[in-house]
């Protein structure tokens, strides 16, 4: 009872809109701390940062979800984008390609790809679900375009960066996916905090019309967002690439729905104006971490993580419900 | 232009011609074994799970609503039958078949009453809502069928799509029945009209007495059993459930087939026969290419490129800069208010979603 | 007192909208440290021009001048850019983002491309300060009231410097103390030398507060007055207007004339609605017309949504026949045998894509809940009889609803709830906005169904529509209720006298 009542005293102090973050973070904790009691080697360093290595392109695929979803929009083609991505790339490398303009010609495809939506959205008025479901259909058709199979990569600065290991001292590493993965989070938090455009993405989602009558650059945000979304995707399968080493028509199927579900479980509203990126990839962290216990469970069959998931985004939409209407009883 | 293709029927039309073009034997129906068999009744065949499917999902729609879930009931159902006939003492029996399916829809019931429930009684966004299932509900399935394709050899079971009631494939036979069904019903009742008055004006329902709260929660219900038979043909089919691939995109290719059949996203007037179409459109959309000879995984593509054809020529903003060009900037638009006595200026507007 | 020239000069200014001229040669002047009201009843042309000021509308006609320049903004940025910043009723800020952030969002301090939070909040608490607000600038707006909201708007319009600032019914939604707190600011500002535009529908407010107004009616000019020159009567005089027109034909008859002893069969005490209306008693009896009376924002609108459910009463208890009733929404409103047509006819009456056939069964098909589908000849029979009953044009039960005109719409909507023979019927405007001969049609019925013995609550801005229909009036005023007359006392004067003064003598 007075544990109960404490955290009602904590919850009282924390700003209604960190409430939902700090939530996740709690959530994450526990379940880490949970899985180091149960399991020997789990407490360690390394299981924590081997969270951010197998998950790097999750945490870039949900910053450019954040991106979005504050705005009230939706992008349901990252996963097929990041399937594109690894083809593309794979297929460049096989036509003897050098590495880098592979990479860069990879993500300004990612920008165009989003562009093209986001101005369909903005500017045609049709329903971004609508929109980006076209464009997961047309991504994921294009990946088999180039190729039915898997196409490996022998290609050495790939492989390079596949396999090099950062060392953080202590017999602790990161993957250079991990560090990029890290670099995109903070010019996220830069952009969205610091700049302009960042402000007006939350004003948009916070209340379009107003944001119009503001005067703000609402077209600029609103299709900006999906540019963001589709670099981030094709960035992301840029480092699913390096996780796997191919590409595969068939990679990435169903990530659309994890880049989602680890925004709304990190706090973010989907219908826009609230979240925080740092929230998503508390979300991503969770998602793995769910992962990890299983592994380390190796008994527990993998579709428990679904269902765990499906049961997290249950609690925290009722939970965004309740706070929606907590606030809304607040200000009348 | 805009009125071909405003008519659902005209893709569908094209596709059947564009077929008989490549393979002239394609309208061609023989009998064997007591079934029907040739390209057309194929299309029936392998499109009924999603016409049924879609169908559920066009009256969601109607109330404004949206329901995500239904690839994970397909998924649900087929796990639950196959499984139940599995682990019964005689696999083989009609018994255990029966009370497979039995249970598998009664299950479907429970899961479209919680989605009602979420958004009728907690007034949670319908996107929302419907995705805590369809993400927790293909786990679900693969918690029944413990991850294992679950094979059945039973008779019965394997009758929801293998036999045929004079000469057509039940599947067809069970689809159509539905949708007489669902025409009937929404006909005979006035479930039709309250639910398009729900969804074209939800304050002005609720002021006039309608109770829009349970009817949508039968709208969902109704969704999630047309899923779970959509279901149930689809195992019967392979004679196994796939707990990881039944049903895939299922709920995206249903949105699509009622979009296509011209029920806006936006609720209100719908049209089960639009719906029909829509559903076949995409089914004869993918036989299309494997008769034409392109390899079937491309068929993503021409999905997408139809997909936003027929949104971009329904798009009311592309219909207006269509028919400006046409007019050739003549004059300004005319302003033809419907309410003459009405001074509103247009740009009043109504505090909509908050 | 002022300076000879004006601000801003409206000169001759007409806006029409279609067929329908809302603006007819009107002008306004607003001068520097000057607040001036602008009155005038719904649909009189405030917000238009309002809107033509601020480059919302093109003008057809007249001239704008600002600073005696003449002027045609684009749109509100533009307007803003001369120093004429709008507060609309709404708060158009976001609620998910700080105070300080909708106070500068676009123009926030910027340094090497990175927004200086510091030299923002800084900003910010200046500007908050200038208006003696004492709000937190980095707590997030959603979590104050809407007044607090409101004057974080006003904070937002006077921060680029305006030299006139527009107040477009600010005060819709505040309680006293919160009135006080914006009149507050609006003198400050207009100390400061700011020309304010006020609207309000609150007369206490506009003589609290202005200096000098301007009337509107039917987007005519009725006139330009210092405020200490006009009393209330004859500012509500000019706003409400006197029409004699083809209603006078009406023949004022009511059938049963109130007999205090017959039981009311709706009687609702001390029904009320914090922030809504104040608690009220009400009694209507088999065949009466009560009307209630009093200005937009009175509470007419409000206390009638609480008879029928469409909001909920907290606090006082309603009776129908003598039997108490727990009305929480339409749907209990209804069993209990009230039926209410609403003021905004388009989103809360007309379902615009249904036919006129199911629209004019939906109540009754509502009733009877959708498994018991009525009949479908007995449907056509229904719509075939009230269309001709009511003269619904076009004559036809498939067309739209949508496609009707007002008037037509709002007899479709009548019909909706007479075929449900409803005990008591609630009629919130029913004939605003629609043209006179609908209008004559529709009196000519309420007149009829009270005959019939419906206990008829009538609200109408017009005055003498009140008057001439109504056995009984209840008069509101700022949200309480102030006197309720019958009988002889009926009477157009009256009624606007206790609208003007609330029934203080001498006002």
């Amino acid at each position: 009872m007075t544990a109960l009542a404490e955290r009602a005293r904590v919850a009282a102090r924390v700003p209604t809109r960190f409430l939902p973050v700090v939530v996740t973070f709690a959530l994450f904790v526990l379940m880490f701390a949970g899985g180091s009691l149960r399991y020997d080697s789990f407490a360690s360093g390394q299981v924590l940062l081997n969270l951010l290595i197998d998950n790097s392109f999750l945490v870039v695929l949900a910053v450019g979800m954040t991106f979005v979803i504050l705005t009230g929009g939706i992008d349901l083609s990252v996963g097929s984008v990041v399937a594109l991505s690894t083809m593309v790339a794979a297929s460049l490398l096989r036509a003897g390609w050098p590495a880098v303009p592979v990479m860069l010609l990879v993500l300004a495809g990612g920008a165009v790809f989003g562009l093209a939506m986001g101005a369909v959205i903005h500017y045609l008025v049709i329903q971004p679900f609508i929109v980006t479901l076209a464009g997961m259909f047309l991504a994921r058709g294009l990946c088999y375009v180039i190729d039915l199979q898997s196409i490996s990569i022998s290609d050495p600065v790939f492989r390079t960066i596949a396999q090099t290991a950062i060392p953080l001292g202590d017999d602790l590493f990161l993957s250079p996916s991990a560090v990029v993965a890290l670099v995109v989070v903070a010019i996220a938090v830069y952009v969205l905090h610091m700049t302009r455009f960042g402000r007006t993405v939350y004003a948009v989602g916070g209340n379009q019309q107003s944001a119009m009558l503001m005067g703000l650059r609402v077209g600029q945000a609103k299709v900006g967002v999906y540019v963001i979304s589709g670099t981030c995707s094709a960035l992301a399968g840029l480092l699913f690439t390096f996780y796997m080493l191919s590409g595969y028509s068939l990679h990435a199927v169903g990530m659309e729905l994890d880049a989602i579900a680890a925004v709304v479980i990190g706090g973010t509203l989907l219908t826009g104006g609230s979240g925080f990126v740092l929230g998503s990839v508390l979300g991503v962290l969770v998602l793995g971490t769910i992962q990890t216990i299983l592994s380390f469970e190796g008994t527990l069959s993998s579709w428990w993580s679904r269902i765990v998931i499906g049961l997290l985004l249950l609690v925290f939409v009722v939970l965004q419900r309740v706070l929606a209407r907590r606030s809304a009883a607040a200000s009348t | 232009m805009r009125e071909l293709l405003r008519k659902p029927i005209w893709p569908l039309v094209a596709l059947l011609l564009l077929n008989l073009a490549v393979t002239p034997s394609f309208f061609a129906v023989r009998v064997q074994d007591g079934r029907l068999y040739g390209s057309l009744v194929d299309i029936l065949h392998n499109g009924a799970p999603l016409a049924l499917t879609a169908l559920g999902m066009t009256l969601v729609i109607a109330t404004r609503g949206i329901d995500l879930s239904v690839g994970a009931v397909v998924a649900i159902a087929g796990a639950v039958a196959c499984s139940w006939i599995a682990a019964s003492p005689d696999p083989a029996s009609p018994g255990a078949a029966l009370t497979g399916i039995v249970l598998a829809l009664g299950l479907a019931v429970v899961l479209g009453a919680w989605n009602g429930f979420l958004v009728a009684r907690l007034g949670i966004q319908p996107i929302i809502a419907t995705l805590v299932l369809m993400t927790a509900g293909r786990g679900l399935a693969q918690l029944v069928t413990d991850g294992q394709i679950v094979t059945v050899n039973n008779d019965t079971f394997s009758g929801i799509s293998g036999s045929a009631l004079f000469t057509v494939p039940v599947t067809v036979v069970v689809a159509a029945a539905v949708y007489a069904l669902v025409a009937l019903v929404t006909r005979r009742t006035a479930l039709g009209t309250l639910v398009e008055a729900v969804g074209i004006n939800p304050e002005a329902s609720r002021l006039a007495g309608v109770r829009s709260r349970s009817i949508v929660w039968t709208v969902y219900v109704f969704s999630a059993l047309c899923a779970a038979v959509a279901g149930l043909m689809i195992s019967a089919n392979v004679h196994a459930a796939d707990a990881n691939n039944a049903g895939l995109w299922l709920e995206l290719d249903a949105i699509l087939a009622v979009v296509i059949g011209g029920t806006s996203l936006a609720g209100g007037r719908y049209s089960i026969a639009g719906t029909l179409l829509g559903a076949l459109t995409i089914q004869a959309l993918t036989t299309t290419i494997y008769s034409v000879g392109i390899p079937p995984e491309v068929s993503l593509v021409f999905k997408a490129v139809v997909v936003i054809l027929v949104f971009l020529a329904q798009a009311p903003k592309v219909r207006a800069l269509l028919a400006r060009r046409r007019r050739g900037g003549s004059g300004p638009p005319p302003a033809a208010p419907t309410t003459p006595a009405a001074p509103a200026p247009a740009a009043e507007t109504t505090g909509s979603g908050r | 007192m002022h300076p000879p020239r004006p601000l801003v000069e409206m000169l001759g200014i007409s806006v029409a909208f279609g067929p329908v001229q809302a603006l007819d040669s009107v002008d306004l002047r607003l001068y520097p440290g000057e607040v001036h009201a602008l009155m005038g009843e719904n649909g009189a042309g405030k917000s238009t021009l309002i809107k033509a000021l601020t480059g919302v509308h093109p003008v057809d006609a007249g001239e704008i001048r600002v600073n005696g320049e003449p002027v045609a903004f684009s749109g509100p940025a533009a307007a803003q850019a001369a120093g004429i910043s709008t507060v609309y009723q709404e708060v158009n800020l976001c609620p998910n983002l700080s105070v300080a952030e909708n106070l500068l969002l676009g123009r926030e301090p910027r340094r090497a491309g990175r927004i200086d939070w510091r030299g923002a909040r800084r900003r910010a608490a200046e500007v908050l300060g200038r208006l003696h607000l004492d709000l937190d600038p980095s707590s997030p707006l959603g979590a104050h009231p809407i007044a607090q909201q409101q004057l974080v708007a006003i904070a937002r319009a006077v921060e680029v410097d305006a030299r006139v600032l527009v107040l477009d019914e600010p005060t819709s939604s505040l309680d006293a103390s919160e009135v006080e707190e914006l009149f507050r600011v609006i003198r400050r500002l207009r100390d400061d030398g700011v020309a304010i535009l006020f609207v309000s529908h609150f007369l206490e407010q506009v003589y609290a507060i202005s200096d000098r107004m301007t009337v509107l009616r039917n987007g005519r000019l009725v006139g330009e007055h210092r405020t200490a020159e006009l009393s209330r009567r004859q500012l509500v005089s000019a706003m409400v207007g006197r029409e004699l027109e083809v209603l006078d034909r009406l023949d004022h008859a009511p059938a049963a004339p109130a007999d205090d002893e017959d039981p009311p069969v709706l009687s609702a005490v001390g029904l009320g609605r914090a922030g809504a209306i104040e608690p009220v008693d009400l009694d209507v009896r088999p065949g009466e017309v009560v009307g209630l009376a009093g200005l937009l924002g009175s509470g007419r609108t409000e206390l009638a949504r609480l008879l029928f459910g469409a909001d909920r009463a907290d606090r006082g208890e309603i009776s129908v026949a003598g039997r108490a009733v727990r009305i929480r929404n339409p749907r209990s409103a209804i069993d209990a045998g009230i039926a209410f047509t609403p003021e905004d006819r388009k989103a809360a009456g007309v379902v615009g894509d249904l036919t006129v056939r199911d629209n004019i069964v939906l109540a009754m098909q509502a009733s009877r809940g959708w498994m018991r589908r009525i009949p479908r000849r007995r449907q056509d029979e229904l719509a075939r009889r009230w269309i001709e009953l009511l003269d619904i044009r076009p004559a036809d039960p498939d067309a739209l609803l949508r496609n009707l005109s007002g008037g037509n719409q709002q007899k479709v909507l009548l019909a909706r709830w007479l075929i449900t023979q409803p005990k008591v019927l609630i009629l919130d405007e029913p004939t605003r906005g629609i043209d006179v001969g609908a209008k004559a049609q529709i009196q000519a019925l309420v007149a009829e169904q009270a005959r019939d013995g419906t206990a008829i609550v009538f609200i109408s801005a017009e005055l003498d529509e009140v008057v001439r229909l109504s056995d009984r009036v209840l008069v509101l005023r700022d949200r309480r209720p102030v006197a309720q007359l019958a009988g002889d006392d009926v009477d157009t004067d009256h009624v606007m006298e206790l609208i003007a003064t609330g029934g203080e003598a001498g006002a």
